[in-house]
């Protein structure tokens, strides 16, 4: 009868380690398709970067400029973060079959468990907040049209929805718990301080110990399950963030916004031009790969802005800031990112699923994002200025525009007239570069 | 300057639009006007110049974007040149950021950088003058804004003017572009349902200012287009920050 005992033991460890190593699975599938990206050095300047994660994605100095999600944001965030501490304890007890192993520690103990509990309350009013502002209509970033239409606003709905059961099934197995206490019952040793759940004690109150003890059972398997399940939802949904926002900041771009990357691949062909001791005829070098300029798939793209793609949590700031898109164009930074991501992912799949070297004979442009919302980017970097966890749309939206231009010879006829300017009279208009003092000498 | 000996304390960096552009020409000549006064010593490059390659690198022409930055870089590199300042955000943007890496390494201002930096060390003096008590707001260009952080100069100009600087809801990091970066200038927009440029413009009327200031060649068409557009050209006037310090003066 002893293995019968030990059974819920057993089956807690199966699960938890089942829980962590599907998670580990996918970790490394996310880790395996950011690398598919080009190499990109955001080595240097360790001091910097991780000043950047602490401010930005620790600290979250970016979400302030919206003061109610700010607020609430914390709430979740802080009460995420803490509330796992939590999950130690249950682990253990879950391993050994302790109940409430920690409670030697008395009064800070009880401190804890106080701090977890009115966290979770907090948890609970901001996700209850979140799901007023997505559902009501009024903010019109978060409506379920347009860039969120379909999965990914019931994806933020359903995180919404989990978090608060998450909470309220923690709540519910300290309210009986805490009356299973009061009663004297074996096992549930008297410790901890209850500040919210004695609120909801009333309603337990008329319950006999056989229905308390399944409550309280219930609450804390639902609780423990609910996180592992949770845990491998998130590489599938916008919440991947939470794990993302640290990697992403700390890699940030640390040059300033209008700064540019200058292509490698066209510097050489460049100073090959301008070299008056270069050979035209030297044959190339048989081996060389054809260098390609910009990015028209996101295996072309680097893995920081794969990673981009990864942190991005919808929440449309950037689009909300994007000029193009207020002024009613087709351009939304925020469906860049999706769009990216969801290509990636389908990358990823293709290459479970048929091999490396598979190819499904699409790619972002075109199949994902039109040249009509590409062109209509004016390289404000409003959206990257927006982002809190420092996404920049804007790199990616010029690589699609570099292979358009350079690759397909797709520019706008205006562009193109641009560009011949510049190229005939070194000025992006039709005058002359022998008048270009004129000015001197007028009045 | 160079073939007689002669070393400029700055090269100023006219570009396409301050040669060539009629409303940009009035920021050339008016910045000029305040170097004399205050007796820089400068050079350009006159015909030597050439477009920096900021629009073709913004829509994605990186070669012809090289193709101008090593033209330039080779120019600015014979003459010895140390220290830039251009009166266009796309133009120091690109000088600054860009060039380095292709072998262009020079200390680059913004125009509204080297004024502010002259006043701190009382090489040029300015006063109220016309524009003292007038409402002015200020239009962050987004290559100066966000770009390189640069907010604070501008505004300090402003200041400077003992004018009333009143802001617009959408201002330093949240400026609201004019529409013309990234290409834009030199094509129709995209189909949407307002102009970039009217959207902006609407903001800035709405501060009831004087005058619209700007720093950069780019927002002074679209912004001047703007408010043409709601018939308030002679109501309020959209001026360079070069111009608002050269006409205060009367220089």
């Amino acid at each position: 009868m002893d293995a019968l005992k030990y059974l819920p033991q057993i089956l807690f460890s199966v699960l938890f380690l089942a829980g962590i190593g599907l998670f580990g699975r996918n970790v490394l599938k996310v880790v395996r398709n950011i690398r598919l990206g080009k190499t990109e050095n955001r080595n240097d300047n360790k001091g910097e970067r991780i000043k950047t994660m602490v401010l930005v994605a620790l600290g979250q100095s970016k979400m302030v400029t919206r003061p109610l999600a700010a607020v609430m944001h914390i709430f979740v965030y802080v009460g995420f973060i803490i509330i796992n501490l939590e999950m130690l304890e249950i682990v253990i007890d879950g391993v050994f079959g302790t109940h409430r192993i920690f409670a030697f520690m008395g009064g800070f103990y009880s401190f804890l468990i106080a701090t977890f509990e009115v966290l979770a309350f907090l948890v609970i009013l901001g996700c209850a907040v979140f799901l007023a502002r997505r559902n009501s209509g009024a903010v019109k970033r978060l409506l379920s049209t347009g860039d969120l239409k379909g999965w990914p606003s019931r994806d933020a709905n359903m995180i919404l929805v989990t978090e608060i059961l998450l909470m309220c099934a923690f709540l519910s197995m300290n309210a009986a718990d805490a009356l299973l206490q009061q009663r004297g019952e074996a096992h549930y040793i008297t410790a901890g301080s209850f500040p919210v759940s004695q609120l909801i004690q009333p309603l337990f109150s008329g319950l006999g110990n056989d229905v308390l003890i399944g409550i309280e059972r219930f609450g804390w398997w639902f609780h423990i399950l609910g996180i592992l399940c949770f845990m491998n939802y998130l590489p599938y949904s916008k919440h991947w963030h939470i794990i993302m926002a640290f990697p992403n900041t700390y890699f940030s771009k640390l040059t300033p916004k209008g700064e540019f990357t200058n292509l490698e691949s066209v510097t050489k062909e460049v100073k090959l031009m301008l070299d008056p001791s270069a050979d035209p005829f030297a044959a190339a070098d048989p081996d060389a790969p054809l260098p390609s300029f910009g990015a028209k798939d996101v295996t072309d793209l680097t893995w920081k802005q794969l990673m981009d793609a990864y942190t991005c949590t919808e929440c449309g700031r950037c689009t909300s800031e994007c000029p193009a898109n207020n002024t009613g164009k087709l351009l939304s930074p925020r469906k860049i990112m999706m769009d990216t991501r969801d290509r990636l992912t389908e990358v990823g799949n293709n290459i479970d699923k048929h091999g490396k070297d598979h190819k499904d004979g699409k790619t972002l442009v075109n199949d994902y994002i039109t040249p009509e919302e590409l062109w209509a980017c004016t390289t404000c970097n409003a959206c990257a200025q927006a982002c809190p966890v420092n996404i920049d749309p804007v790199s990616i939206i010029i690589d699609l525009r570099r292979s358009l231009v350079m690759e397909e010879s797709a520019a706008p006829g205006s562009l193109n007239a641009m560009f011949s300017n510049i190229e005939n009279n070194a000025a992006p208009w039709q005058f002359s570069q022998a008048d270009r003092l004129n000015w001197a000498q007028e009045n | 300057m160079a073939a007689s000996g002669e070393n400029p304390e700055i090269l100023f960096w006219v570009g396409c639009a301050g040669s060539f552009d009629d409303k940009a020409k009035k920021v050339t000549k008016a910045f000029v006007k305040i170097l004399n006064s205050a007796g820089i010593s400068f050079a350009v490059l006159g015909t030597e110049e050439g477009c920096t390659g900021d629009p073709a690198k913004r829509s994605g022409n990186e070669f012809l974007f090289q193709m101008q930055a090593m033209q330039n870089i080779q120019v600015m590199n014979a003459y010895g040149v140390k220290k830039v300042v251009a009166a266009c955000p796309h133009c120091f943007n690109t000088l600054k950021n860009e060039y380095p890496e292709l072998g262009g390494e020079y200390e680059v201002l913004h125009h509204t950088q080297f004024l502010q930096k002259l006043i701190d060390e009382g090489r040029l003096k300015i006063q109220g003058g016309a524009y003292q008590g007038k409402r002015i707001t200020y239009h962050d260009a987004c290559y100066l804004g966000r770009g390189n952080d640069e907010y604070e100069a501008p505004r300090s100009l402003i200041e400077k003017l003992d004018a009333a600087l009143v802001e617009m809801p959408r201002n330093r990091k949240r400026g609201f572009c004019c529409g013309a970066g990234g290409g834009q200038m030199f094509k129709e927009a995209e189909p949407g349902n307002k102009e970039v440029n009217v959207e902006r413009a609407e903001e800035a009327i709405a501060q009831d200012p004087a005058v619209i200031a700007v720093g950069c060649p780019f927002c002074k068409t679209m912004m001047a287009d703007g408010v043409k557009h709601f018939e308030k050209e002679d109501e309020i006037k959209v001026m360079d920050l070069a111009e608002l310090i050269a006409s205060a003066q009367d220089l």
